[in-house]
Parts: C-alpha cells; sequence; structure tokens
C-alpha cells in the first residue's frame, strides 16, 4: 500500500478516528485506525466495538492496500507536521512497518495485520431517514446535558431518540434526564422517519456525532434499527450500538398543570445565579429562588462559607414562593435559552418545575427542586 | 532505675521485687516516670465478660462468634492456646477444638462494660481515643501534677481498678507515640505493661518485621517485598525520596515508622468515617428473595445508626463474600446524600443486581460513607421516581411509631424474609 495525502485532510480524517478509539485498551487491535487504500480514495475505520466510525478521504493512491497503525500515535505525528505538507504513507509487507513521510521527517511505525481488525457487523435498518445538521445538532445539543452518568441507570446513559405523539402531532424527539433534571426536544419528522423505533443513544455517540454536524446545510443519511443506529455525511459515517434497555415513562414526569409563571431574561437569570452560588460549598450548590410579584430573590446560605443574595426584576403575578435548586442544573437549563425570554412553570417547592423558551413548547425542561 | 509495682502501686528505685509488697509484678525502665501516650487493651474482651458473668465457664475454651456459621469474634486464652484465633471461621475454630463453649456475642452488655472502661479512662486524661469497644489510646502528658503520680502510676492504677471492680483484665502500652504504644500493648498479653522508650526505640523496631505497622496489609507486604523490605532494618536504609517515591504516601509513613516517629495525635473526637452493618448467614444463599431481605434488614440497621446519629451518606457501599470466600464490593456515589433506609436499600438493590448472579454467598453488608450532616441529605427528590417522596415520609413516621412502641412495632414485609 502506498498514497500520498494533504496533511489537512489526512489530520481531519485520522483526528476523527482516533476520538473514537479508546485510550485504554486491552485488545492491541482495537487501539488501532485499519488504513484502506483503493481507486483514489482511503477509508479510515476505527472502533471501540460499540461504535464505529468510517472516513472516506481523496488520496493519490499509487498501490492499493491495507494495513492498521496505533490510530493515536498517527494522529499525534500528523498533528505535528507542517501546515501543507504532502504526506506519503507506504507499507512494506516485509517488514511489517508503515512508513510515514513528509518533507524531511521520516517516520515508521509497527502495524497489526488487518484481518485482525473487528468490523462491524452490517445490519438490516428498518427506517433510513434524511436530516439537516442543523436539525440533529439542536436536537442533540439541547438534551445532552442531561444525560445520566450513573452505572446503576444505564439506560440513562444516553439521548433517547423516537417519534412521539406531541401536541401539534408527530415529532421527532429526543429525550434525555439523569432523574434531577429533564430535556424533552422536538422536532418535525422526517420523511422516512415515522416508523422508526425508539432508540437510546449512548454517551459517546452522541459526542461523535456532534462531530458531523458542523455544516448547518448538510444533509445527514440517519438509519434506524433495534439494535444500531447510523449516521453517514458523504465522506463520514457513524455506525454505533444502541444502550440495550427500556427508557423510563417520562411522560408522566413532565408537569402540565404548573400554573405559577415566572418569565425572566435567561442570560441575566444565569448569571445571577452564578454569582450568588458563588458562595455555595461545592458539593450542594442549593439556590433559594424567592418569588413576590415581579421580583425574584435569589440566595444562597452556605453556613460554612458565607451567604449571597440578588435580587431580578421578573414577570411574576401569582402567590409568593419559595423554591430551592440545584444552581448547577438551573445555569445549565437557562443556558439552552438563546432567542427569547426564560419561562418557568413552578407547582409547590416540592414539585418539578419546568422550563421553556418563551411559549415554544418543542424544547422543554424539567428540573426537580431541591430542599432548602 | 525508676520502679513501680503494679500490685500495690509502690513507686521505688530498682529492684525486681517490691519493697512494699514483694510482689514480683514490678515495672522498671529509665524512661518509666517521662512517657506519656498509652495504648490499653482490653484481653480477650468479650470472652472475659462472658467468664465473668458465668464463672462456670472460667477454665473452658470460650469463643465468641456468631452461630456455626460466622467467624470468631473473640477466642478466651484457654482457646488461644488450642490455636484459635480471632476472624478465624467458626468451622475451623470449632475443629481445632471442638469441645469450645461457642457464645453469641451479647454487644448490649459488652457496650455497657465499655463505658464503664472508658470513663474510668476519661477520669484519667480528656484525650481518650477508642479504636473499638476494648482498646484505645490515651494520652496523658502533663496531667502528672493533676494526679500526683506519673501517667505510668495511673495507668497501673487502671487496670488494677478494671481488674478489681469490672474483673475485666487489660494490658498497657506505653510508650512516646500512638504507633509504638499499640506495638506495645501487645507485647506481654494478657495483663501485661510493656515500655518502649525513647532511647531503645530504633534498636527495639530494627528486627521487627514491617508488618507490625497498622496498615501494612498482606497487599503492602507484598510490595514492600519486592523492594527488598522485610524488616524496620530494611527500611532504615531506604531514603525518604525513594521510599516516596515507589509506595507514595504511604512510603513517607515508612520512612518516619522506620525511625519510630508518628506526629499523629491522640484524638478524643476523631469523626465518624463510616457507618455499616454485615451479616454471615446460617447457610450460604443464592436464593434472591432471602437475599433482599438480609439487604433490607442491613439497610435498615445502617439508617438506624445514621438516624440516631443525625448523619447520611453520600457513598453507598455494597459488600457480598462468596461461598469460597472471595469478596465482592460494590460502591455508588449518590448525587444527594441519604440517611434513609429506603434510598440505601434501594441503591444496594442497584449495586446488586449489577454484581449479577455471583452467589452463593456466605456474608452480605450494606454500608454509606462519605458522611455529612442530615440537614444536608435527602434534599432532591429523583423525577424518575414520583413515590420517593411518600416513601421517605413513611419511614420517618415508622421511625416515630417505633421510638414510642418499640423496635418491632412496625416492620416491612420485606424485613420477614
Amino acid at each position: 500500500m502506498k498514497f500520498s495525502m494533504e496533511r489537512a485532510t489526512l489530520l481531519k480524517a485520522v483526528s476523527q478516528a482516533q476520538s473514537v478509539v479508546e485510550r485504554r485498551n486491552t485488545i492491541p487491535i482495537l487501539a488501532n485506525v485499519l488504513i484502506e487504500a483503493e481507486g483514489d480514495t482511503v477509508m479510515f475505520r476505527a472502533t471501540d466495538l460499540d461504535i464505529e466510525v468510517v472516513d472516506k478521504a481523496p488520496a493519490q493512491v499509487e498501490k492499493a492496500g491495507a494495513t492498521t497503525v496505533s490510530a493515536v500515535m498517527l494522529h499525534e505525528i500528523v498533528r505535528k507536521l507542517p501546515d501543507g505538507a504532502l504526506v506519503t504513507l507506504t507499507e512494506d509487507g516485509a517488514s511489517g512497518r508503515l512508513t510515514v513521510e513528509a518533507g524531511r521527517s521520516n517516520f515508521s511505525l509497527a502495524t497489526l495485520p488487518k484481518e485482525d481488525f473487528p468490523v462491524m457487523a452490517s445490519s438490516e435498518y428498518s427506517a433510513n431517514f434524511s436530516a439537516k445538521a442543523s436539525v440533529l445538532r439542536r436536537l442533540f445539543d439541547k438534551a445532552k446535558f442531561a444525560i445520566s452518568t450513573e452505572e446503576t441507570r444505564y439506560y440513562l446513559n444516553g439521548v433517547y431518540m423516537h417519534v412521539a405523539e406531541a401536541e401539534d402531532g408527530r415529532m421527532l424527539r429526543c429525550v434525555a434526564t439523569d432523574g434531577h433534571r429533564l430535556a424533552r426536544i422536538d422536532a418535525t419528522v422526517p420523511a422516512g422517519a415515522e416508523d422508526m423505533p425508539g432508540v437510546i443513544v449512548p454517551r459517546k455517540t452522541v459526542g461523535e456525532l456532534r462531530k458531523l454536524l458542523d455544516d448547518d446545510d448538510m444533509d445527514i443519511a440517519v438509519s434506524v434499527s433495534e439494535t444500531k443506529v447510523r449516521f453517514a455525511t458523504p465522506d463520514i459515517t457513524l455506525t454505533s450500538k444502541v444502550i440495550d434497555g427500556t427508557f423510563p415513562d417520562y411522560t408522566r414526569v413532565i408537569p402540565t398543570s404548573n400554573t405559577r409563571r415566572l418569565e425572566v431574561d435567561a442570560a441575566d437569570f444565569a448569571k445571577a445565579v452564578d454569582r450568588v452560588a458563588t458562595v455555595s460549598s461545592e458539593r450542594s450548590r442549593a439556590v433559594k429562588l424567592q418569588l413576590d410579584e415581579d421580583r425574584l430573590v435569589l440566595s444562597v446560605n452556605a453556613p460554612d462559607s458565607g451567604a449571597a443574595e440578588e435580587e431580578l426584576a421578573v414577570a411574576y403575578g401569582d402567590e409568593r414562593l419559595e423554591i430551592g435548586f440545584n444552581a448547577k442544573y438551573l445555569l445549565e437549563i437557562a443556558s439552552q435559552v438563546d432567542r427569547e425570554n426564560a419561562v418557568f412553570l413552578f407547582n409547590s417547592s416540592g414539585d418539578p418545575t419546568l422550563m421553556r423558551e418563551g411559549n415554544d413548547t418543542s424544547a422543554v425542561y424539567v428540573v426537580m427542586p431541591m430542599r432548602v | 532505675m525508676p520502679a513501680l509495682c503494679r500490685n500495690c502501686l509502690t513507686q521505688f528505685d530498682t529492684g525486681t521485687r517490691c519493697p512494699e509488697c514483694a510482689s514480683p509484678r514490678v515495672l522498671s525502665h529509665p524512661e518509666l516516670w517521662d512517657l506519656s501516650i498509652a495504648h490499653m487493651d482490653c484481653d480477650a474482651f468479650y470472652a472475659s465478660v462472658e467468664k465473668r458473668d458465668n464463672p462456670e465457664l472460667a477454665d473452658k475454651p470460650v469463643i465468641i462468634g456468631g452461630g456455626r456459621r460466622g467467624v470468631v469474634s473473640t477466642a478466651c486464652y484457654v482457646a488461644r492456646i488450642r490455636g484459635v484465633r480471632s476472624a478465624m471461621p467458626m468451622f475451623k475454630a470449632l475443629a481445632l477444638c471442638p469441645d469450645a463453649v461457642v457464645i453469641k456475642p451479647r454487644m448490649q452488655v459488652y457496650s455497657e462494660v465499655s463505658q464503664l472502661i472508658r470513663e474510668k479512662m476519661r477520669a484519667l486524661t480528656p484525650s481518650v481515643e477508642p479504636l473499638s469497644l476494648d482498646e484505645a489510646f490515651m494520652d496523658l502528658t502533663g496531667t502528672t501534677r493533676l494526679h500526683g503520680a506519673p501517667p505510668a502510676v495511673m495507668l497501673a492504677k487502671l487496670v488494677k481498678e478494671m481488674k478489681d471492680e469490672l474483673g475485666i483484665t487489660g494490658s498497657i502500652g506505653l510508650s512516646h507515640n500512638k504507633f509504638l504504644a499499640k506495638i506495645a500493648s501487645d507485647l506481654d498479653k494478657p495483663r501485661g505493661f510493656a515500655i518502649i522508650g525513647k532511647a531503645e526505640t530504633t534498636d527495639f523496631l530494627r528486627p521487627k518485621p514491617v508488618r507490625l505497622i497498622w496498615g501494612v496489609g498482606q497487599s503492602t507486604q507484598q510490595s514492600l517485598e519486592r523492594a527488598g523490605i522485610r524488616t524496620f532494618e530494611d527500611l532504615l536504609r531506604w531514603d525518604q525520596t525513594d521510599l516516596h517515591a515507589r509506595f507514595g504516601s504511604m512510603g513517607e509513613r515508612l520512612w518516619h515508622l522506620a525511625r519510630g516517629l508518628d506526629h499523629r495525635r491522640v484524638s478524643a473526637n476523631a469523626p465518624m468515617k463510616s457507618i455499616s452493618n454485615e451479616t454471615t448467614f446460617n447457610e450460604d444463599t443464592g436464593n434472591l428473595e432471602i437475599l433482599d431481605g438480609h439487604l433490607w434488614r442491613m439497610s435498615e440497621k445502617v439508617a438506624d445508626r445514621a438516624k440516631a446519629k443525625d448523619m447520611a451518606g453520600r457513598v453507598v457501599t455494597l459488600k457480598l463474600k462468596r461461598a469460597n470466600f472471595s469478596l465482592i464490593t460494590k460502591r455508588v456515589s449518590l448525587r444527594d446524600a441519604t440517611q434513609t433506609a429506603d434510598r440505601i436499600y434501594r441503591t444496594a438493590r442497584d449495586l446488586f443486581d449489577q454484581v449479577g448472579n455471583e452467589g452463593p454467598y456466605r456474608l452480605l453488608g450494606v454500608g454509606i460513607s462519605d458522611l455529612c450532616a442530615a440537614d444536608q441529605a435527602d434534599r432532591a427528590h429523583d423525577l424518575l421516581d414520583p413515590d420517593a417522596g411518600k416513601r421517605t415520609e413513611a419511614e420517618r413516621a415508622t421511625d416515630k411509631i417505633r421510638a414510642r412502641f418499640g423496635p418491632d412495632a412496625i416492620l416491612k414485609g420485606r424485613a420477614l424474609r
């Protein structure tokens, strides 16, 4: 195998691959990227056995062939090469080494046989559809902060992507929760997605997927089966197993009869929360919200470190209410709001609170209060 | 050389017999009047209490431990002669000593006796650091004028009173720091009184094996051996920085201990670090229903103790011992600390389910750690578990009923499994 590629193109392809590779591996081949050169393209394939990413890039292929080398090492080398360099990769079958040449730099890397590389079994997808990168980006970006890291509830360690019945018809919906807060994001169902099975896309896949979604107008081909999900751009294909579990019935968690309405500028609110939370202890980070007519007082009282208070002008017309939240959760949901005011709907100080952007119900957040 | 009669507490100068009462139980040491850090360790404490309460047992081998299955928690000295040791599985102990009288521990009684002993120790100094029911460190520095006698005399008086008034014997280690005091108390057990002075510290330690150090268990011992360290002598050859580089903070400690240096203070109220309970079953079991019952009861005990102390834990630990004695421990950090039996149980149950069916098991334990005050706990409910609040309230109500009508007034059905 021998091919040449421009450094920037190679770097992009290799970086996608190396980010999938786990840093600590007991199986050596999983640390490697499979490089296959044929025609005028080279494919870079990496996997952690749960996720597989294949990146196609144009190259001047002198001799077709395939081999595997350490993904992290190749990435580091390419990253350190000067911009604009032409990089030539040559596999010498006899020595079992891969030579990387660029200008006066020359590297010789150990390889492992391509036959040992585990290729993810292809599967039948029951739904195939196409969605704009911007749509998928919104669905996942706004939901991912609520993904749980708890091992015991593994079925919460991802974003639940499914088609759901909403007020204005069927929606493509992403939901994530860790039991303390929940995000529910809706988008119009793309043609072909109507019958897709609901899948829990693992946290790591969500992170890898994000790298495919930078170009707003790019069409992403999405394929879904009961066990796998695939996202593909013309160059990159990301295939991932989905979490084998049942996502809990989140619908009964979302309050429908919260009537106490608070409207506040999200940025001002977030800044104020952040300021008062400075004095709270690292661990509990509880912020008290005290609501009176058109007035919100945020306060923190940490016996060990001090106290803080800040007043905000808000729109609130209901009875007086005192309610506590984890400051981090409030900041996270407030930062999801980017266009209009944040609207909070409360019930009592012990019940879940709902937050949305203006009257837009296509993205709602639920956060559980804490005793303060 | 200063000397002290342990029998009549006469202080005199040099001699192997007391000039007053002619007792041979004489302590003499050049630093006798200067040392003030002590470790008191009762001799076969649980067994001694049992023998005291039932004189018929006096010359019989007595083993205190849970049932046919559990482990030996204490063996009296008669049983020890036959090779029975604490922490030995009961079947092994009974094989060595088939005529042993096995007694189920009466913790309530032991803890009462222990309180009396502690009161006696506190009369000597406010700096008493209990390690368990039957042992404690004491710092008697600066108490000579108060008591009108040096620490050694007061300590000899303490064990004498324990014997005369409570019928319990104990051994004293007297030295210039905790590490050495603890080693000393073990030197001439039972009814011992051993002294390690400053002058002989390094000579005393030099030939001793490093496993003498509290906290050097089998695995540390092995890694020390790989570095060629078996005795304190070997340790002394190591440079401080090398030890630190190889063994981290443990190495730092070893360097100091090798020189008999230990700067830890005797602290009267060392904060509690964890609360846990475990039980060894009468028969190994892999039966989920039975295990679940144990899981609940252990969780409830832990919760009861946490509530009594007004504390809560952020980490829940599950401990399982398989039939072949291999140990599984699983732990998880909670976002919000807890003290309720309900949440401890549910968390432990999740951990249990994660382990899967690795049974049969012989032991199950539940604990909480990373403790904090109760008002920092159970402050947020779980969105996905809307009934949690109700269950917590039910538990609080149950607690009130129990406080009024006794611990068995109301039970969960699960507790009967």
